[in-house]
């Protein structure tokens, strides 16, 4: 890793679309009046999204103005996480774990099917449909090895892959084919592979007494 | 009430203010804590781990900047908390923080302008382990580009972050971070634009290492070289205190000395960087204007030709006193234009109506420090910024650490708080006088009120008039009292107070400036002896003849007919009066340029060829004799303040009338330009062109 940095081409203006100003004000809400500045990450976030993935210094400078504070203390947050991104990305953004357990079950491979399909690491494809990263533990070590793909549609997970569907998976989102996000073989979330063997007695809950909690309220227990 | 606490330190039980961090505490107990995050000016970070001490019986050592002494538990027996600031733990966590910070830190000691002046160089000597354990590469840092004042090495950087703190909260423009994280963390501006604040030096002093250094010092000299003076600043009128570094008759650098009542620990960037001016243009022998052309001549030829001038009727002779020069030198003149029958004096260059009322009309009486006193602050066209960095520094402090309400009236510029903008004619000043809402109420309801008239307001055609409205306004919203004088000028020359005290202006039935002009244009003015006021436009002179004393070649040794070469303030020893009436002694650092004398001397040489010698010999002949004609002088270090408000009445200040409708501005243009020393000097020059654009484009 080093120092984080802006990339070097910038675009010369951003603005904040309407959109963007209303999801970012739903935040400001949630503080008190004049601390409007503490909803600087999910605002970034937020911008980061509008601006096709990553952003631009123009793109700092108009959270900064929106939010009342000084460019450098955006600046400072901005390059201090990680998941913000100061340069360009494809439009769909792979963060591939390589962490232990992912390692262990096989990122290696996804790896060489990044730089074959991508190119190397940190970089956008030729056709601007790819970038890839790699990052550390993404939490979801049981459906390992697993990938994060950031793109207009949300950020999902790719789990349990190997190298087959995991091309599969590059080449259906390049093609702009529909695909599930979770894990991409048969498994169900993380049951084992072969369905799920506890916690599978029908009606189990129903037979359950359950307490009323001090929080429920009137709603009814167990209620759907 | 203070709430004591008691507490053991190193096995002798004290009794401390609850609120006092361990690091206080320890200090007090006479113990040393080493530390370089910790400021006891900025807030407080903790991040260099430094200054660890061991509890007894807490399971680590604590960071003693960051845990005060009443979050400190006692032991199980009730009695006070122990601990210990030299024990093997507190030794061992010291070896061990050292370490960490001189993994990463270069070891160019040899090449670093930091060298010799050092925290990390004397603290690694004091608790740092003998040798290095780290065999690895060691990480290196891009430098950064922070303008025309501050050089960096970023790889010396040991991320205290004070720079960060003292530019964001002392300075208030928000332009130094701390960017990425971990091993990759870096001090940077935004972008690495210049910084742009006129304090931004002081964090050269900040940096406990070579990170921040200054760049035109750079490569200079060594600390051990320089010979030391301290002295009062004269870039504006705030007086701050500073150590004059000279080296072989040149001044190197200049520093700021701690001065709680006036500049804390800070001085501005034109005080800090302004002596590379004090090599040039300097006037260093005596010159005669000889068929139009100004000719070098002997003292003796130069004084001849003056005092031959000075021998003509004294209705056509006048002196102006300058924003630069001594009390002395104007003690001196004055007697001898009142030896020679000479009425038509002026230290006022721009004009100001002051003078004329009790002293207490033209000083800041509230002090600088006092300032921290008030609960409400009416600023009337002043940029406060630029005019007195330091008065505006304070401001900002009181503002920030209390419910400080501020309105202005006038141009509104970048004073980094927050205040209420009530108009830019004096016209606000008249709405706010009957208003009895908005800053008008918080006026009246504040405890201790204060008004800040800056020069802008008062050197224009209607200054007595809005003089005279400011008065009202003190008087109306109860800013004088017994106890609490909150009437206050702010000047901008350093020589104006005391001018202004030895009464320096026109005698009655004597010229004040604009007569003395106008008396140059018709020609009943003849001879105008120019003692350092280069900010008159020479075509004002007409064709009188002029005689300009001072120490550098500006607009007013241009126009002169004879030049007299004095001193800058750096080759003096010399009294000045800042603009809340202090008395300060600043002294010779170095010897004068060439053959320029002492301005003192030389008026007094002049005296003796007018036949109207001076009856002092020396300097101290001088002082008494002033002492005596003027005792607001002899209280050295004395701001008068609040003494005799309740016989101050404001309201009678000025003249009535109505004033004119242009907005109220600055009396300043350029902060970096604003006297011939500054003029002079290649890196205000520099700073002019690279920083006031983007301050100007703030405001």
């Amino acid at each position: 890793m080093s120092a984080r940095r802006l990339a070097k081409e910038q675009p010369d203006s951003f603005a904040l679309s309407a959109a963007s100003k209303k999801e970012i004000g739903i935040w400001i809400k949630k503080y008190p009046k004049g601390r409007q500045a503490s909803a600087l990450i999910p605002g970034l976030w937020i911008v980061q999204k509008q601006a096709g993935g990553w952003l631009p210094a123009p793109a700092l400078e108009a959270v900064a103005a929106h939010l009342d504070m000084p460019y450098m203390r955006v600046y400072e947050v901005a390059t201090f996480y990680t998941m913000f991104n100061l340069a360009p990305v494809g439009e769909h953004h792979v963060q591939l774990c390589g962490t232990t357990p992912c390692w262990l079950r096989g990122a290696g491979d996804l790896k060489k099917v990044c730089e074959k399909k991508i190119g190397p690491k940190g970089s956008v494809s030729a056709d601007g449909k790819f970038s890839w990263i790699e990052v550390e533990c993404l939490g979801a070590c049981a459906n390992a090895p697993m990938i994060q793909i950031s793109n207009a549609a949300g950020d999902d997970y790719y789990e349990d892959l190997d190298v087959d569907n995991f091309e599969t998976l590059l080449d259906d989102l390049a093609a702009g084919r529909k695909v599930k996000p979770g894990p991409q073989n048969t498994r169900h979330t993380s049951e084992p592979i072969t369905g799920a063997v506890t916690l599978n007695t029908k009606g189990f809950y129903n037979k359950v007494k359950q307490k009323k909690l001090p929080n429920s309220g009137k709603a009814k227990v167990g209620a759907k | 009430m203070t709430d004591l606490r008691k507490v053991n330190i190193d096995g002798a039980e004290l009794e401390v203010p609850g609120d006092y961090t361990l690091m206080q505490a320890c200090e007090q107990a006479g113990a040393e804590i080493p530390r370089f995050c910790y400021h006891e000016r900025l807030s407080v970070a903790g991040n260099c781990r430094m200054c660890l001490v061991e509890w007894v019986g807490a399971p680590k050592p604590q960071a003693s900047c960051a845990l005060q002494v009443k979050d400190l538990r006692p032991n199980r027996d009730g009695s006070p908390a122990n601990i210990l600031t030299s024990s093997e733990t507190v030794k061992k966590a010291r070896e061990g923080v050292m370490e960490f910070l001189l993994i990463n830190h270069p070891l160019d000691c040899p090449i670093c302008d930091q060298g010799g002046e050092c925290d990390l160089q004397d603290q690694a000597m004091g608790y740092g382990r003998v040798g290095s354990r780290f065999d690895m590469n060691k990480r290196a840092v891009d430098d950064k580009y922070m303008g025309p004042l501050v050089a960096t090495v970023m790889t010396r950087c040991i991320q205290c972050t004070r720079c960060v703190r003292f530019i964001t909260e002392v300075a208030g423009v928000s332009e130094i971070g701390l960017a990425s994280r971990g091993e990759d963390a870096e001090i940077t501006t935004y972008l690495e634009k210049s910084l742009t604040s006129e304090m931004s030096g002081n964090i050269i002093d900040l940096c406990p290492v070579g990170a921040l250094t200054s760049k035109p010092y750079a490569f200079n000299a060594r600390p051990w070289e320089l010979e030391p003076t301290e002295s009062i600043d004269v870039m504006d009128a705030v007086g701050s205190n500073i150590r004059i570094d000279s080296r072989g008759g040149r001044v190197l650098r200049i520093v700021p000395v701690i001065n709680d009542d006036i500049n804390e620990e800070w001085i501005s960037d034109k005080a800090r960087f302004v002596w590379d001016g004090l090599g040039r243009q300097r006037l260093d022998r005596p010159y005669v204007r000889k068929d139009g052309q100004l000719t070098p001549a002997s003292w003796d030829e130069a004084l001849a030709v003056v005092a031959d001038k000075l021998g003509g009727d004294p209705e056509s002779i006048a002196a102006i006193a300058g924003d630069l020069a001594c009390t002395e030198s104007m003690k001196a003149l004055n007697d001898l234009m009142d030896g020679l029958g000479v009425k038509n004096i002026d230290c006022r260059q721009d004009g100001a109506p002051l003078g004329e009322g009790p002293r207490q009309e033209y000083l800041m009486n509230t002090t600088i420090a006092g300032i921290e006193q008030a609960d409400a602050l009416l600023i009337v066209g002043s940029n406060v910024r630029h005019e007195a960095a330091l008065v505006n520094a304070r401001i900002r402090k009181t503002w920030i650490h209390s419910d400080l309400e501020i309105g202005m009236v006038g141009v509104p510029y970048d004073l980094t708080y927050v205040y209420d903008h009530l108009g830019e004619t004096a016209d606000a000043l008249e709405t706010l006088l009957k208003s009895t809402k908005g800053f008008a109420r918080k006026l009246k309801s504040a405890k201790n009120p204060m008004i800040l008239i800056g020069q802008g307001a008062l050197t224009r055609k209607d200054g007595a008039q809005i003089l005279r409205l400011c008065g009202k306004i003190a008087d109306k919203f109860g800013m004088v009292r017994e106890g609490w004088n909150g009437w206050n000028v702010l000047h901008t020359a350093a020589a104006r107070v005391a001018g202004l005290d030895m009464g320096f202006v026109p005698c009655k039935g004597g010229r004040g400036l604009a007569g003395i002009l106008a008396g140059a244009k018709d020609g009943s003015v003849k001879t105008i002896y120019n003692l350092g006021a280069d900010e008159i436009n020479e075509d004002l002179f007409g064709d009188a003849f002029v005689i300009y004393q001072g120490s550098h070649g500006d607009a007013g040794a241009h126009r002169a007919d004879v030049i007299l070469p004095g001193c800058a303030y750096t080759e003096k020893d010399a009294l000045w009066v800042n603009t809340e009436g202090r008395v300060q002694m600043g002294f010779a650092a170095v010897p004068p340029k060439g053959d320029a004398k002492t301005d003192w001397k030389i008026i007094r040489a002049l005296s003796e060829l007018c036949g109207r010698t001076l009856p002092y010999d020396d300097i101290d002949a001088l002082r008494k004799k002033l002492f005596t004609d003027h005792p607001t002088f002899s209280g050295l270090n004395h701001a008068p303040g609040a003494e005799g408000a309740a016989d101050f009445a404001p309201a009678k200040l000025g003249a009535a009338g109505k004033p004119l409708k242009a907005p109220l501005k600055s009396a300043i243009g350029d902060f970096y330009f604003t006297n011939p020393v500054a003029r002079a000097s290649q890196v205000m020059a520099q700073c002019s062109t690279e920083c006031a654009p983007i301050m100007e484009a703030a405001e």
